[in-house]
């Protein structure tokens, strides 16, 4: 046996996966966002409410990643947008093989826009490239300000930070400016919104940014 | 419990390497791994012993973790410290604006391996 140095991440070969599928993605003008979020941080609703504003002037498909069930797939179809329900089997994240298979169920080619709602957890999803073009998390104002402590490579690797559920700000405590100071200190590059699905405030300014980057993705 | 997810994920990168590379067996793995990279090493080796089993190149093989120890630094003062010993505040200033030096790597360091083409190992060194 021969002794043979790699100096290579685990996660290799996920890398290469999800950049190969990144490329075929840009080639077919589909620009796929990888949200991700807690558990309840309102990934669904954040979801309905810009399909419901921005809706009709994209082909826009989801993929609901989840352990089991297809009850968010089903909410999501009612706007007349495709779904696909992807499960992981038991796994805690999407990486690029699981959203590949689940993209080609969808059909991506025809799709200007798909929302790939990951697993609600803020470990492991950011752990796998899954091949997106942009990564938005999701903090909801109830989880607390400290997030971005406890859970710093969630905002590492993400492109667009939505703080969301503003309406609740009252009864949380939350300190807008000390987390996105935190946040910021990860992350310098990341673009923060603060919006609430629920009334409508601050959608604006999270859909620009959105209808931006499908219009530039892959032009 | 994401010590599965890697594993897989791992094994892919291994077989990938082995055609590449010529090799026909895997003998031993030997992964640098950060103390705070989230991989409970007791799990991370009983889901290798589970996995590695339905690989024929990884069959029986050995895995080994080297731990890298995690260094917090203080911007309060300057001073590096053991993460895992004393968390977020600096015991130095009472800081909490410390951020991580080391310790969240996830790293194949080495294998040992049998090839049939010992040109295409001696290359890659």
């Amino acid at each position: 046996m021969k002794i043979i140095e790699l100096k290579e991440t685990i996660t290799a070969s996920n890398d290469r996966d999800a950049q190969e599928l990144r490329e075929e993605l840009l080639r077919s003008g589909t620009l796929l966002i990888n949200l991700m979020a807690s558990p309840g941080a309102g990934k669904t609703t954040l979801l309905d409410r810009t399909i419901r504003d921005i809706g009709s002037r994209y082909k826009i498909g989801i993929i609901e990643a989840d352990i089991d069930s297809d009850v968010d797939a089903r909410a999501l179809s009612a706007l007349g947008v495709s779904a696909v329900q992807a499960h992981t089997d038991g796994m805690c994240h999407m990486d690029a093989g699981m959203t590949r298979t689940a993209l080609e169920e969808l059909t991506y080619d025809d799709k200007d826009l798909i929302f790939l709602e990951n697993v609600g957890n803020l470990i492991c999803p950011a752990e796998f490239d899954t091949g997106a073009g942009r990564n938005v998390m999701i903090l909801s104002v109830p989880e607390g300000d400290d997030k971005p402590l406890k859970y710093p490579l969630m905002f590492t690797k993400s492109d667009v930070l939505l703080i969301t559920k503003t309406d609740a700000v009252s009864i949380f405590d939350f300190d807008f400016d000390k987390c996105e100071e935190r946040v910021r200190k990860l992350n310098p590059d990341i673009l923060i919104f603060r919006v609430c699905a629920k009334n409508g405030k601050g959608m604006d300014a999270w859909e620009e940014w959105l209808e931006e980057q499908a219009g530039s993705w892959g032009k | 419990m994401h010590e599965m997810g890697i594993v897989i994920h791992l094994a892919k990168t291994l077989d990938d390497f082995a055609k590449e590379n010529h090799v026909t067996k895997i003998g031993s793995v030997t992964l640098s791994v950060g103390e705070v990279s989230g991989i409970v090493t007791d799990l991370f080796t009983d889901a290798w012993r589970y996995f590695s089993g339905k690989h024929p190149i990884l069959e029986g093989s050995e895995l080994r973790m080297e731990i890298i120890p995690a260094v917090t630094y203080c911007d309060g003062c300057q001073k590096t410290y053991g993460t895992v010993a004393h968390g977020r505040i600096c015991p130095y200033c009472g800081s909490g604006e410390t951020w991580l030096v080391k310790g969240n790597e996830l790293i194949i360091k080495e294998i040992s391996a049998e090839t049939d083409d010992p040109a295409a190992v001696t290359d890659n060194k």
